[in-house]
């Protein structure tokens, strides 16, 4: 297997070797646990592990939780509320999960960011990067299922929102929307196929993890200067890494400690401040609230399909060209998944020869704006369709469009970057100047 | 940004066909209960106060149908003793379709529910009203005052008032109440825009409370507040029945993480300190 040069295991028993013949997991165990890993990777290195964390809490609380849940109409809300009130831990298992889901987009929106901030997209790391997308894509499909499940109010009406989305596909925009929600309306079929789908998924965000993290322990990982490690030999190699065991697994595990302590904060004191009161509400297909409001995860997205009314221009153009086959609703289902898409595309949009951004001086001005337009879109997606947020919406959306199509391309041409540091090795004995000389190998005092 | 309005959600106690809804946000009193903050806990003796309340009044029109009796004998809840609970149980009569008829409850039945058509079910009252405040609909208030669905309520049973001015020719169904915001309003209450000039609407609820509507063992206070914030607690309580049991567990987690961060900062920083050539000193 290609990758940074290190160490391999090596069976030293007779059992070990017996095993090792016929099936290498102990090897594949051990170079995974011992990969060299950049020693100089930050704080903002430690979302993986917290990912990770949150797949493993959801699907182990989602498994207890489905069962105790009934995916009926007629009992899926009052079986909500026997779990919350009658399984032994029921209301701390829902809770989890409930903001598990928050912890775990959080903690991939950080992730993302700091990919884009440090180019860990590019070259040699877009299908990394792909499989990152599309794991988020089924992510956000899953969390929207999920929240259909516990039948009130918002569940009801958000589903009814979504896939009337697909209804908007021109010709076979109707069937889709049928076929998704096995019927004219969101209904009990509708209902047992997101339960259905909402287990499954988790298994294929799983079996993806294991391959985005395959894919980037073959490229090596990314790291703060963008700098590769050097491969031409173990000894080279070692003075850019360290082996991932112990000393990201403990670094990791304190970030997520830290990490979990909040989560729990909020868990434990504030369990709904996160989600819609009206979820209290059973669902009522006769009564439509005043504002259908998506969890705050979906509200950038949800922004920018919203922002793109009959009256702009790029609406009325591309509805004059295509004939009327593209209206305002069907141009905002494009910029919603466009606006996924266009992340999707960034390693090739991104014409840089620098990789990480800390060496780009104008790339971190418009990378900065393009965070704060993320949290503008947050909040404009969560306020009634009317001005001034629908002007907002769209320069807020014409941003996030702009960055990728525009900024991006351009700024790799236009921007003189600073000097990047020639080895990681480099760039971490600046941040720790080593002590005189031939102390290098100085071993700390034993603590005894 | 989360916390909409969640005004829509009143439609079922709103007043059915009327005029335009009132919208807006009105005032909620930020009433101090037990149960606010972390370490606040449920007052079993209010609980209990707020079950008689429930039982003389608001039982006459309103259910409680996810609430198993048998819970009012839970420590963390009104705690009453087992006997006591059966009794209690006695009072309400629930279809048995084993027997195809009604038969008394037990403490394994559920309250009955709502006994009017346009009575909603309280059990879960106090959370649902949860999200009605900003300031921005941002939910601060809820964040750093502990403000929500109890507050909503203990407002709303006491701000039944005289209708304004405006509505004095008005012919209009329900009550008027100021804090209520999702309900009717009469024409002559709005300006030319169709936005209320008023604070309120009409909400389809007769008062109910009016103070000295019941009368405690104990002595406590019967004034309109007093009441109105004990069945507000007590129906917290059926919204959220494990809250105790809750802020304990997120206490001792939160505890343990905390003990576990400061380890592991620790032992994080003694194996880095070798490749990050620093000097570890030992203990002492």
């Amino acid at each position: 297997m290609a990758g940074i040069p290190h160490d391999h295991y090596e069976p030293v028993t007779g059992a070990e070797k017996w095993l090792h013949r016929r099936l290498p997991i102990v090897g594949l165990l051990y170079d995974t646990l011992m990969i060299p890993t950049p020693k100089n990777l930050n704080w903002m290195w430690i979302w993986g592990i917290v990912l990770t964390f949150c797949l493993v809490l959801q699907i182990a609380t989602g498994i207890v939780l489905a069962m105790h849940y009934t995916p009926n109409v007629d009992m899926a809300f009052a079986s909500i509320e026997h779990i919350m009130r009658n399984v032994n831990g029921g209301h701390m298992l829902r809770y989890l999960h409930m903001n598990g889901a928050s912890l775990f987009f959080i903690a991939v929106y950080a992730h993302i960011f700091r990919g884009l901030y440090y180019g860990s997209y590019k070259e040699p790391r877009e299908v990394t990067w792909i499989i990152g997308v599309l794991i988020f894509v089924l992510m956000m499909g899953t969390a929207f299922m999920g929240y259909v499940l516990p039948w009130g109010q918002m569940s009801f009406w958000g589903a009814t929102v979504i896939t009337g989305l697909f209804g908007a596909i021109p010709f076979i925009g109707e069937s889709i929307q049928t076929w998704l929600l096995g019927g004219p309306a969101v209904d009990n079929a509708t209902l047992n196929r997101f339960f259905s789908l909402h287990y499954l998924l988790p298994f294929v965000i799983a079996a993806l993890v294991a391959v985005h993290i395959w894919a980037f322990h073959t490229t090596g990982n990314n790291n703060p200067t963008g700098v590769e490690v050097r491969r031409g030999s173990k000894e080279e190699a070692k003075k850019d890494t360290v082996p991932f065991w112990p000393y990201y697994v403990i670094k990791d595990l304190f970030a997520l400690a830290v990490i979990l302590a909040v989560f729990f904060a909020i868990v434990g004191f504030m369990p709904n401040y996160l989600g819609h009161p009206d979820n209290y509400i059973e669902a009522n297909p006769l009564a439509t609230p005043a504002h259908i409001v998506p969890e705050w995860y979906f509200l950038p997205f949800y922004a920018i399909l919203r922002a793109f009314t009959g009256d702009v221009w790029v609406v009325i153009i591309a509805n004059w060209v295509t004939g009327g086959i593209v209206d305002a609703k069907f141009f905002g289902v494009m910029a919603m998944f466009g606006a996924i898409a266009a992340m999707a595309l960034a390693p090739w949009l991104d014409t840089s020869s620098v990789r990480s951004g800390k060496y780009r001086p104008q790339f971190k001005w418009w990378f900065w704006l393009l965070v704060i337009d993320f949290f503008v879109l947050m909040w404009l997606g969560a306020m009634p369709a009317e001005e001034p947020y629908a002007t907002f919406s769209l320069i807020a959306s014409a941003y996030w469009f702009g960055y990728f199509f525009v900024i991006l391309p351009l700024l790799g041409v236009m921007e003189k970057p600073l000097p990047v540091p020639d080895t990681i090795e480099e760039d971490f004995d600046h941040h720790y100047p080593p002590k005189g000389e031939g102390s290098g190998a100085a071993a700390p005092t034993p603590a005894e | 940004m989360i916390r909409k309005i969640a005004l829509s959600a009143a439609l079922a106690l709103g007043v059915a066909g009327q005029v335009n809804a009132a919208g807006g946000e009105a005032h909620v009193h930020d009433f101090a209960f037990s149960f606010e903050g972390p370490f606040g806990t449920y007052d079993t003796m209010q609980l209990q106060r707020g079950l008689q309340v429930y039982t003389e009044i608001c039982a006459a029109c309103h259910g409680l149908q996810y609430v198993p009796i048998r819970t009012l004998a839970d420590e963390g809840g009104p705690h009453l003793p087992e006997d006591q609970v059966r009794a209690y149980a006695e009072f309400y009569e629930v279809f048995d379709p084993e027997l195809d008829d009604f038969r008394p409850a037990k403490p394994t039945d559920h309250f009955p529910g709502s006994q009017l058509e346009n009575a909603p079910d309280l059990s879960l009252m106090a959370k649902k009203r949860a999200g009605f405040h900003g300031p921005y609909g941002l939910g601060i208030n809820q964040f750093l005052k502990g403000m929500g669905g109890p507050e909503y309520i203990a407002t709303l049973l006491t701000s039944y008032e005289e209708p304004p001015e405006c509505a004095a020719d008005a012919e209009i169904e329900g009550s008027y109440n100021k804090a209520f915001t999702a309900g009717g309003i009469p024409e002559s209450c709005m300006d030319e825009h169709g936005h209320s000039k008023i604070e309120g609407s009409w909400i389809a609820m007769g008062q109910p409370l009016y103070g000295d509507d019941v009368e405690f063992e104990d002595g406590s206070s019967t004034e309109l507040e007093a009441i109105a914030q004990d069945v507000s607690a007590f129906l917290m309580w059926t919204a959220e029945p494990k809250l105790n049991a809750r802020k304990e567990a997120g206490f001792i987690a939160v505890l343990f993480l905390i003990v576990l961060s400061v380890l592991l900062y620790l032992t994080n920083k003694r194996i880095w300190a070798p490749i990050k050539r620093k000097d570890v000193h030992p203990a002492e």
